[in-house]
């Protein structure tokens, strides 16, 4: 459903992403994983044309999202930090979403009425507290029942109560056939949610498989500890590297 | 578009700067009409105010609503909408409170105590300049990642065109007395949005009497139909320009 092709992105002389190569499809979720500054918000602002790469293309449904913008009503976006216009009330901010995409008309409001938004419509944006604004950024991604979903740390900075509504929905979403992207560093979280593992190291693909088969490469029978083992291997692979480099 | 706009002017009237902005236009100007009688006078002593103070306040406010707008309108990207159309909106959004600051503020006075041509022309250069520095305060935000930065630019802009681009130029007239100097001064008139409105201004008031031949020359260029048309096509571009080049670089800006 998206298609990552030879993506190159540079930012000055940091070279983030290289020839950068990968498949999403539906009914699949993916958890994208990586050490900090490994290029996962990077791809992830690729995709939603936030960032535009020095070379390669992508292609969503089968289209370049090149110069266009009516792609990004198929995703549903989640951010790390949601920050909204001060003065503008949560009820305003739903209707104002809603004008973008004239195309829909039905909304999938369950999340904002599990999070108790709705009896909060009238609050301002600078009122809220993070959690609650991250339950605003939540809702919105979830809103027009998309395609695609795209969540970038989605359960930080959530109560307990919050995160399990989170899940449940993620669930059944993923259930429905929907293409889930998540970025996380909890990694139980992940394995609950998630069927298919990527692991981007300096700006390259190091594992691109489900997460059954993580298991089995890596001889561990928890997520977890398989992550580790991957994040191991990683570093120790670019140890080699560097050792050769001397040599 | 238009959706757009609608939210970003609502939550900028909602801000209390606006409030103060207008507030302050409206003590400034109900306290100089106190003050004198003379039409001429009044307008004057706005005109020397709002030269300083709308360039100033345009820049910085433009600069920190782009700033702290950032989150939002990173957000905004990811929606399907034009990249073009969430950085108009924002634009016009700002432009727009801080000429109603100007029209409200020195508009209230007028219908009070009465006006003549010469202070609907200070309102229209009030616009004008504040279209320019919220034009290059967005230019400045939109070519650095940092808050600061970005208001140290506009900060610089205004203190250029406010400031040092006068001494440039006076350093410059006293230097080549000698020489027919009414052409060239009326070029670096022209390159400078700030002086530009001020001339426009003096020209409707009758004290270009008192700037000798220099004056007489301006006098009679800008009192021209070709010297008015020229004039508000090079204050035109002044707006445009630095509005477009912002937008350019908005749209192949990484966020």
């Amino acid at each position: 459903m998206i298609s990552v092709q030879q993506i190159h992105k540079k930012f000055g002389k940091l070279e983030v992403l290289k020839d950068f190569n990968l498949e999403f499809e539906s009914g699949k979720s993916y958890a994208l994983m990586g050490p900090n500054g490994s290029g996962k918000t990077t791809l992830i602002k690729i995709i939603l044309g936030m960032v535009i790469p020095n070379a390669g293309d992508i292609l969503v449904k089968g289209k370049s999202i090149k110069g266009s913008y009516s792609y990004r009503s198929d995703i549903g976006y989640m951010p790390q930090i949601g920050r909204y216009p001060d003065n503008i009330k949560i009820g305003q901010l739903f209707s104002m979403m809603q004008d973008m995409r004239p195309e829909i008309r039905e909304y999938d409001m369950a999340l904002a009425t599990e999070f108790g938004l709705m009896d909060m419509l009238d609050k301002p944006m600078h009122t809220l507290s993070g959690g609650t604004r991250q339950k605003v950024s939540a809702s919105l991604a979830f809103m027009f029942c998309p395609d695609i979903l795209i969540l970038d740390e989605p359960t930080a900075g959530l109560d307990p109560i919050a995160v399990e509504i989170l899940k449940n929905k993620i669930i059944q979403e993923r259930e429905k056939g929907k293409l889930i992207l998540i970025t996380s560093h909890i990694l139980s979280e992940l394995d609950e949610l998630t069927n298919h593992a990527i692991y981007i190291h300096e700006g390259k693909i190091f594992f691109n498989d489900t997460t059954e088969s993580l298991k089995d490469i890596t001889g561990e029978s928890k997520f977890t500890t398989a992550i580790a083992r991957l994040m191991e291997w990683s570093l120790k692979k670019k140890q080699i590297k560097t050792e050769l480099s001397h040599v | 578009m238009f959706k757009l706009l609608k939210y970003a002017l609502y939550d900028i009237v909602k801000s209390r700067f606006a409030l103060l902005y207008t507030l302050f236009m409206v003590l400034v100007a109900i306290s100089i009409y106190q003050v004198s009688e003379d039409m001429s006078k009044v307008s004057l002593s706005l005109l020397n105010i709002m030269l300083m103070i709308v360039p100033l306040i345009s820049a910085i406010f433009a600069t920190t609503h782009f700033f702290n707008n950032l989150e939002f309108t990173e957000l905004m990207l990811a929606q399907p909408v034009k990249r073009r159309d969430v950085f108009l909106s924002q634009v016009l959004a700002v432009m727009f409170v801080l000429s109603l600051a100007i029209v409200i503020g020195f508009g209230v006075p007028m219908i009070l105590w009465g006006a003549d041509s010469s202070v609907l022309i200070l309102l229209g250069i009030g616009i004008g300049l504040s279209v320019v520095f919220a034009g290059l305060a967005f230019l400045a935000s939109v070519l650095t990642r940092d808050k600061a930065k970005a208001i140290g630019i506009s900060l610089s802009f205004w203190i250029y065109f406010s400031l040092v681009y006068d001494g440039f130029v006076l350093y410059l007239i006293y230097s080549l007395v000698d020489y027919p100097l009414e052409k060239p001064t009326l070029a670096l008139v022209f390159l400078n949005p700030v002086d530009l409105g001020r001339i426009i201004m003096l020209m409707q008031l009758d004290i270009s009497a008192l700037m000798g031949y220099t004056g007489a020359f301006f006098q009679d260029f800008f009192g021209s139909a070709k010297g008015i048309l020229l004039s508000s096509a090079v204050m035109f571009i002044w707006m445009i320009l630095p509005v477009s080049a912002a937008m350019r670089v908005f749209k192949r800006k990484d966020f």
